[in-house]
């Protein structure tokens, strides 16, 4: 078992290394997701129709800056024909997807922390007493989008089409997900604490998470080796 | 790399492998002997990547499966035992040469990773530059690396997909050398290339494929060596 946790550690170290010296991924959706809150910004004027949309708004910008993230993924191991390198290693392909899984959710929740900061700034938002439970509902939707992004990453790697693909793929497979994640930070930043109004949507994110951590796991080896 | 004889024999095993209904390769059976080294022969498209890839582990076949000593390829104790240098490098630009080394002795669960690469970076002349980015190397620099990263956990079988294929001349000694250094230790060598005098001249054994079958099987002769056409003449297609 140590040794798949060392497999793990090893490539989310070497796929972190490889895109903060690059940064090509990280500053393109840095950049994408405060450019959308900027914009969005000047759309709503009203604070409740801003409160109303935060989670929508948010989730709709960590998404679609995740899809850039997780685009360079897999791509990033077709140059020089890395990827056979590592299917060559002996470490479990599972063990190498959630090596990368990890890489790609500490890339997006920094991405994320930082549009969630220009947020707060821009749309007056004040959450600081549901601090917690918005990193909470964060770690968990991240977790989800990052494990769905990672599998198809690797299943359309390649395909010349993979950039409008994946998002094509992944967006419907992350519906209860996402409508998950929008109520449930909607709620807290709108100032409702979980409970048992939300609760259910806090089970739908974590079995959600689950089920696909486990599907994808299973099935890693086949959609890397066949 | 270490003077211990380790040997592995390879079993390969009525492989077949469809693209679709196109058969990439067709009822192949090949035995390859602890400590020989086979020269894997045949023209351009005929199937010898694609059981390249399979003997590695890197592909899986449709029908039939790939042992080295009574092991399947794809059980991680077997991958520990194979070494593969293909037409690309397999290196990442954005790292140093060492994290690169560093990063494969790690996943080979190599003792002390950064003392191993650093030992294979000076064995490929490669020490003094360890911290340069592979994109910053010239092309015989990153082959030399790349050939650094195949025998990083000295492997018992070792899988050359035309591995002199755009090598530089000090690459091509390096590579040399360390085959010499394989075969001297009893490790198997499966190559695949088009350089037909220099394979056969190192070549224990000979396997040609045509369009996906496998067409000769056997002991390199002297024959062989001193007329390389007469295995295409012979067994090849006219």
């Amino acid at each position: 078992m140590g040794t798949f946790w060392s497999g793990v550690w090893t490539i989310t170290q070497k796929d972190l290394r490889s895109e903060l010296r690059t940064k090509e991924a990280f500053n393109a959706s840095l950049s994408f997701s405060l450019v959308i809150l900027v914009l969005f910004s000047f759309a709503f004027d009203n604070l409740e129709d801003q409160r109303a949309v935060a989670g929508g708004l948010l989730w709709i910008v960590f998404s679609f800056a995740g899809a850039l993230i997780l685009n360079r993924s897999f791509a990033r191991e077709l140059q020089n024909d890395c990827l056979d390198a590592l299917i060559s290693a002996p470490i479990p392909t599972s063990a190498l997807f959630l090596g990368k899984t990890l890489a790609n959710f500490f890339l997006l929740m920094l991405v994320e922390a930082a549009a969630l900061a220009v947020y707060a700034v821009l749309y007056n938002a004040h959450f600081g007493k549901q601090f917690w439970p918005v990193v909470l509902v964060m770690l968990l939707g991240t977790w989800g989008l990052t494990v769905i992004g990672t599998m198809f990453s690797a299943l359309t790697v390649n395909l010349r089409m993979r950039e409008m693909m994946l998002p094509t793929l992944v967006y419907p497979l992350l519906i209860p997900a996402l409508m998950a994640a929008m109520t449930l930070t909607t709620d807290l930043i709108s100032g409702m604490p979980l409970g048992s109004d939300n609760t259910i949507w806090l089970r739908v994110l974590a079995g959600f998470d689950i089920i696909y951590s486990v599907l994808a796991v299973v099935f890693i080896d086949i959609v890397l080796v066949g | 790399m270490n003077n211990a004889v380790t040997t592995a024999g390879l079993t390969v095993d009525s492989v077949s492998k469809y693209y679709g209904d196109f058969p990439a390769l067709r009822n192949i059976q090949l035995r390859i002997e602890p400590g020989s080294t086979v020269a894997l022969l045949g023209r351009n498209g005929a199937g010898k990547t694609t059981l390249l890839r399979i003997i590695a582990g890197l592909a899986k076949a449709s029908e039939g499966n790939v042992q080295i000593d009574n092991a399947d390829v794809r059980e991680e104790s077997t991958r520990r035992r194979i070494g593969i240098l293909g037409h690309s490098i397999s290196l990442y630009d954005e790292l140093s040469a060492q994290e690169n080394l560093t990063l494969f002795a790690r996943l080979y669960g190599l003792d002390q990773p950064e003392k191993k690469a650093l030992e294979w970076l000076e064995r490929t002349g490669l020490d003094r530059v360890r911290d340069g980015l592979v994109r910053e190397f010239s092309r015989g620099m990153r082959q030399r690396l790349a050939v650094a990263r195949a025998f990083i956990h000295e492997p018992d079988v070792l899988i050359f997909d035309e591995p002199f294929t755009a090598l530089d001349d000090r690459a091509i000694a390096v590579l040399q050398s360390l085959l010499a250094d394989a075969h001297a230790t009893g490790k198997t060598v499966i190559l695949s290339t088009h350089q037909l005098r220099e394979a056969l001249e190192i070549a224990t054994q000979v396997a040609m494929i045509q369009r996906g079958q496998l067409v000769f099987a056997g002991t390199r002769t002297q024959q062989m060596v001193d007329d390389t056409g007469w295995l295409y003449r012979t067994y090849g297609e006219n």
